[in-house]
This record gives C-alpha cells, sequence and structure tokens, in this order.
C-alpha cells in the first residue's frame, strides 16, 4: 500500500441536519493516518459546515465544529471552499472560521488552509483527484 | 476492473441500497473483482439480520448474505456507524456489554480505515446514496 492517490472528501450537507457531516470528518481523521494526498471540498450547504459561532445547546447535539479547526494538526491542509455556493447562502469568507496548518518546511509558518474556488476551477481540482468521497 | 463499493443509505427507506447490490452483482457477473463492500452511515443496517419484510418483498439482507457466500464477498459495517445505531456482533456485545447481536451472515464489523484501504487498492470507488 505504497501508492498515493490523490482523496478528496466533499462536503455538501449542512452540518447537524443529518449524520453525514460528522461521519465524513470522522473518516477524514482516520484517513489522515494512511497518508494519502488528501483535499477537502465544501460546496451547497456543505459551506455552513465551516462557519464560526456555531451554538448547538438548543438542539442537544454535539457541536463538532472546532474540530475543523485541528485539521491542520492532522496534515489536512488544502480546503476548497465554493465561492458560488457562499454567495448563493448570503455567506462571505469572513463568516467563515480562520483554518490555519503550520508548515514545517518553512520554519512552521502558519498558513491559511482554505481555498476559495469558483465552481468552474473546483470542477478542474475534482477532475485531478483519484478518489472522490462524497458526503 | 477491481471496485469497492460503499452503500451510505439504510434499506427499504432508499433506493441505494438496491442499487448497490444490482450493480454489485452485475459487476461481478460481467468478472470485476469487488476488493470489498462497506456499509456506512444507515447503511449499516442492511446487516441486521432480525429484518422482516413482508413476505412479498424483497429481502435485502438475506439478499447481501447470499451474494456475499456466493462470490465470497468481503462485507464491512463500519464500527461507529454500527455502534451508533445498534448493529452488534458477539465482540461488541461483549465488548460494551450488550445482552444480544444482530448482525447477519456475510457481514463484519471493522473499522473506517477498511474504507480507506479499499479506495487505495481498487481501481474505483463507487459510492451509493444521497
Amino acid at each position: 500500500m505504497s501508492e498515493t492517490k490523490k482523496f478528496m472528501y466533499l462536503n455538501r450537507k449542512a452540518p447537524y441536519g443529518t449524520i453525514y457531516a460528522w461521519e465524513s470528518l470522522e473518516v477524514v481523521l482516520i484517513g489522515a493516518a494512511f497518508e494519502q494526498d488528501v483535499s477537502l471540498a465544501f460546496l451547497d450547504d456543505g459551506v455552513f459546515q465551516l462557519t464560526k459561532g456555531q451554538d448547538t445547546k438548543g438542539i442537544g447535539m454535539k457541536n463538532f465544529s472546532p474540530t475543523y479547526a485541528a485539521l491542520g494538526d492532522y496534515e489536512v491542509t488544502k480546503i476548497y471552499v465554493e465561492k458560488e455556493s457562499l454567495e448563493e447562502r448570503g455567506l462571505t469568507i469572513d463568516d467563515l472560521q480562520h483554518l490555519v496548518w503550520e508548515d514545517e518546511d518553512e520554519d512552521w509558518a502558519e498558513k491559511d488552509s482554505i481555498r476559495l474556488v469558483s465552481r468552474s476551477e473546483l470542477a478542474d481540482v475534482l477532475a485531478e483527484q483519484d478518489v472522490l468521497f462524497n458526503f | 476492473m477491481k471496485l469497492t463499493i460503499q452503500v451510505n443509505e439504510g434499506p427499504y427507506q432508499h433506493q441505494s441500497s438496491d442499487s448497490a447490490y444490482n450493480f454489485t452483482k452485475a459487476a461481478l457477473e460481467k468478472g470485476h473483482e469487488i476488493f470489498r463492500v462497506f456499509f456506512y452511515h444507515d447503511g449499516v443496517n442492511n446487516g441486521t439480520r432480525l429484518t422482516t419484510p413482508p413476505q412479498d418483498d424483497r429481502n435485502i439482507v438475506e439478499r447481501w448474505s447470499a451474494l456475499a457466500k456466493e462470490h465470497d464477498l468481503d462485507m464491512v459495517v463500519c464500527v461507529a456507524a454500527a455502534q451508533r445505531r445498534g448493529i452488534v456482533d458477539e465482540g461488541e456485545a461483549e465488548r460494551n456489554g450488550k445482552d444480544a447481536t444482530n448482525i447477519a451472515d456475510g457481514f463484519r464489523i471493522s473499522g473506517l480505515g477498511q474504507l480507506v484501504e479499499g479506495a487505495i487498492n481498487s481501481d474505483r470507488l463507487v459510492v451509493f446514496g444521497d
């Protein structure tokens, strides 16, 4: 199993209406141990997964949104967010958590993980992948 | 071609399980290799032997079990998803202090690593679900 593949996890659903978002994140965290070339994409209602200030007290569910901030530690450093999906929902990048990773090769410099891309740019990124996990 | 199949939805509620079964069966008949069938999310509910559909309907669980027996399929139910939804084998019953098991023939409970490994080792990961 020495082969490295380009893995992309597509997140398309709002965070608490169904369990897909949380169980997707569980695959990402477990999958990180397999040292593949991993990226995540958030589109459609999936962009709501990354919004900051989530408070789930009223619905009695676990707020798992802090987990996204830990992705950098799992060497998940490429997080694509589709621009049109944000715009269609009245969101901007400022509504999302500021996700960063530390670059070992540049004295642990903090770098942004989120890459804002257009729908057509995201299509190009998808076309480059070997494996798509769709959640 | 070597394939891993991922089933994300429960039986009867959603066509995904039927489609995954039909696809897997057709792929085997065409001579393709199924590396693994992985059941995730509500898809783990395909693996309970307590399912009792009306007699004039298809038995989705038994159909998977029969296909696994015929083709020596590796059918894996995700452990984390299974624990949430009450799919239990003997090991899980013992570990979690449960008084019963319900895993169907041909299914086994294991970790998400089995899904990732399937994706790495197969030519295609084919996902059935919303």
